[in-house]
């Protein structure tokens, strides 16, 4: 009985330590939700305190046509999509070759790839920008040759641990068969990392999206602004419409969101074996 | 002879774009740090050579670059401490009551998906003092008496020499710890469940109590990944810098981490400083990383604990 007892005590403080965390988390982002659906004058009220009564997508319409963040939303979607798309060819190429192929001095660029992983470069991106200023690729290429390179190492550690781990027999058979090496690497190799492959993919989306700072040194014209850089410009040009700002931060929140509340299991996977590598 | 050496073009083929692309991306601009830290101008259209000058400004002459540290420091402490005991705490109690651990996890982690400007945006609406969103909130729950003006830069509430501890800074330290406790939270859990449950059996049957089984098997075999969390913590925290920038703009210099710094000097065209800022910040975090990892494992040496 004593015990019974002191076990709901203990459970009740848990569950109440977690759930005041788990609010604390929540809160403003629902608030931020909240208020987004609010016109101006509703908000000065209650300050998006009490739930909106009768919402309003005026908000989204402005931002999305007159605040430009329509057009830096696809800008992020271009940059996102190529870079990720660009990273899953480059690094499962040469995990595969990593993994399966013999070539000379394998072992040292393998470690060398590595190293850059552990090594950290505070100011990585000033020679990153001016090396691209001398190249004339202050533009979409450059930004996205430069945000492949940051995503390649971890993507390839990752992609040959999994090859390490898969029996060659199937390899073998598609040799016989007459494949060769590059058909084996698309026919064979890529279907049977699939799960690694939804690692890379998801963790690299996430994290060109939500890139900032060399996107904000290389694109200053408002055509070529992704949506990090574009939020902190419209947030100045926008700095007193509290709900304008709420739904354009929403907007950039809410596929994110959506993306995480579907894919987590990837993303946290990718997170621990990001972890592990250092 | 020549059909092995072809065989090896074509193998060598396979890791070629990502050679390729790591060289110029990675390689050349590592060893030009090196080069543009002994330059001054803008590295592009002028550039000069200053020998060491660049260093010597930011060890001994720049007023502002260990205050920056400092901040950065402070930032840092308080996500070691704070950030990590309270993820460790969730991490034990998640692994206790795992029934309902998955809709937790989800929610600790969502804050670390969504861009840091997203959090520094929303955070700075809510944390400035008009309207003072927050401390309404605060209000209503009848914490009245702790309302604050939370991005305040020109209330100083400690100071030695240049260094300068503000509301803005706490809260910055704050808030960073909010956006970044899901992250270490993840990663404590994931070690906590490598720890296999018969070493906790075998500890209950031989009568041991809960603290003592936390004392001699959770903590021992989690050590390694506490090590780990706090030297990806100190990396992390310390070239932080998005979110600082959207939620206090540097706030007067008074949150002005040094990749901020680093930052600024590259738009204001001192790339050689900004570089040379780099390489003392790098080698300043190499040097903690490698000092923490031989601390640990002389820990696990003294606890007989197999290195893993």
């Amino acid at each position: 009985m004593y015990y019974q007892v002191k076990k709901v005590i203990v459970l009740i403080l848990l569950h109440t330590f977690l759930l005041s965390v788990a609010l604390s988390c929540i809160t403003p982002l629902l608030w931020m939700l909240n208020a987004s659906f609010k016109t101006d004058t509703e908000f000065r009220e209650d300050l998006g305190l009490k739930i909106a009564s009768s919402p309003t997508l005026e908000n989204y319409k402005t931002a999305l046509t007159e605040g430009n963040l329509g057009f830096y939303f696809l800008n992020s979607v271009f940059y996102t999509f190529i870079t990720v798309l660009s990273i899953v060819m480059v690094s499962s190429l040469a995990a595969y070759g990593f993994s399966r192929l013999q070539f000379p001095c394998k072992n040292v660029i393998f470690f060398m790839f590595l190293a850059a992983m552990m090594i950290p470069l505070p100011a990585g991106f000033v020679p990153v920008y001016i090396l691209l200023n001398k190249l004339h690729l202050v533009n979409r290429t450059g930004y996205v040759l430069a945000m492949t390179n940051i995503g390649l190492s971890f993507s390839i550690y990752l992609l040959k641990t999994f090859f390490d781990q898969l029996p060659r027999d199937l390899e073998d058979a598609a040799r016989i068969d007459g494949c060769n090496k590059l058909r084996i690497w698309w026919n064979v190799g890529l279907p049977l990392v699939a799960p690694a492959l939804a690692v890379v993919i998801i963790f690299n989306s996430l994290n060109v999206w939500n890139e900032f700072v060399l996107a904000s040194l290389m694109f200053t014209e408002d055509n070529l602004m992704p949506l990090q850089v574009g939020l902190m410009e419209f947030y100045n040009r926008n700095i007193i419409q509290h709900t304008l700002l709420m739904a354009s931060l929403t907007i950039a929140a809410v596929p994110i969101i959506l993306l995480y509340l579907v894919m987590q299991r990837q993303i946290i996977k990718g997170i621990t074996a990001g972890a592990m590598v250092g | 002879m020549n059909a092995c050496l072809k065989e090896k073009g074509v193998n060598f083929s396979f890791i070629f774009p990502a050679l390729l692309i790591f060289s110029v991306f990675y390689i050349y601009p590592f060893i030009y740090t090196f080069i543009l830290s002994f330059q001054r101008g803008d590295g592009i259209y002028i550039s000069e050579f200053v020998g060491l000058a660049n260093f010597k400004e930011v060890l001994f002459y720049d007023k502002d670059w260990w205050p920056s540290m400092f901040y950065g420091g402070f930032i840092t402490f308080f996500a070691l401490t704070f950030q990590n005991v309270v993820a460790l705490l969730l991490a034990l109690a998640v692994d206790k009551a795992i029934k309902t651990g998955k809709i937790y996890r989800v929610i600790f982690f969502v804050l670390c998906v969504l861009s840091e400007i997203i959090i520094g945006l929303l955070m700075r609406q809510i944390l400035i003092s008009n309207p003072g969103i927050f401390n309404q909130w605060l209000d209503k729950l009848g914490l009245g008496f702790f309302l604050h003006n939370w991005l305040d830069a020109k209330k100083i509430l400690f100071q030695v020499g240049n260094v300068k501890i503000t509301h803005a800074l706490v809260t910055t330290a704050l808030v960073h710890s909010w956006k970044g406790f899901g992250w270490a939270f993840v990663i404590l859990l994931a070690g906590l469940q490598a720890i296999p449950e018969q070493l906790y059996e075998s500890a209950r049957i031989d009568g041991a109590r809960s603290y003592q089984s936390f004392l001699n098997i959770t903590l021992p075999l989690l050590t390694p990944v506490i090590v780990l969390v706090f030297i990806l913590t100190i990396l992390g925290t310390m070239q932080a810098f998005a979110m600082i920038l959207a939620l206090t703009r540097g706030a007067g210099g008074l949150t002005e981490v040094p990749v901020m710094r680093i930052y600024n000097h590259l738009r204001g065209s001192q790339v050689g400083l900004a570089c040379a800022e780099g390489i003392v910040l790098g080698v300043i975090l190499i040097a903690i990383s490698f000092t923490m990892l031989r601390i640990s494992k002389w820990v696990r040496s003294r606890w007989g604990v197999l290195p893993s």
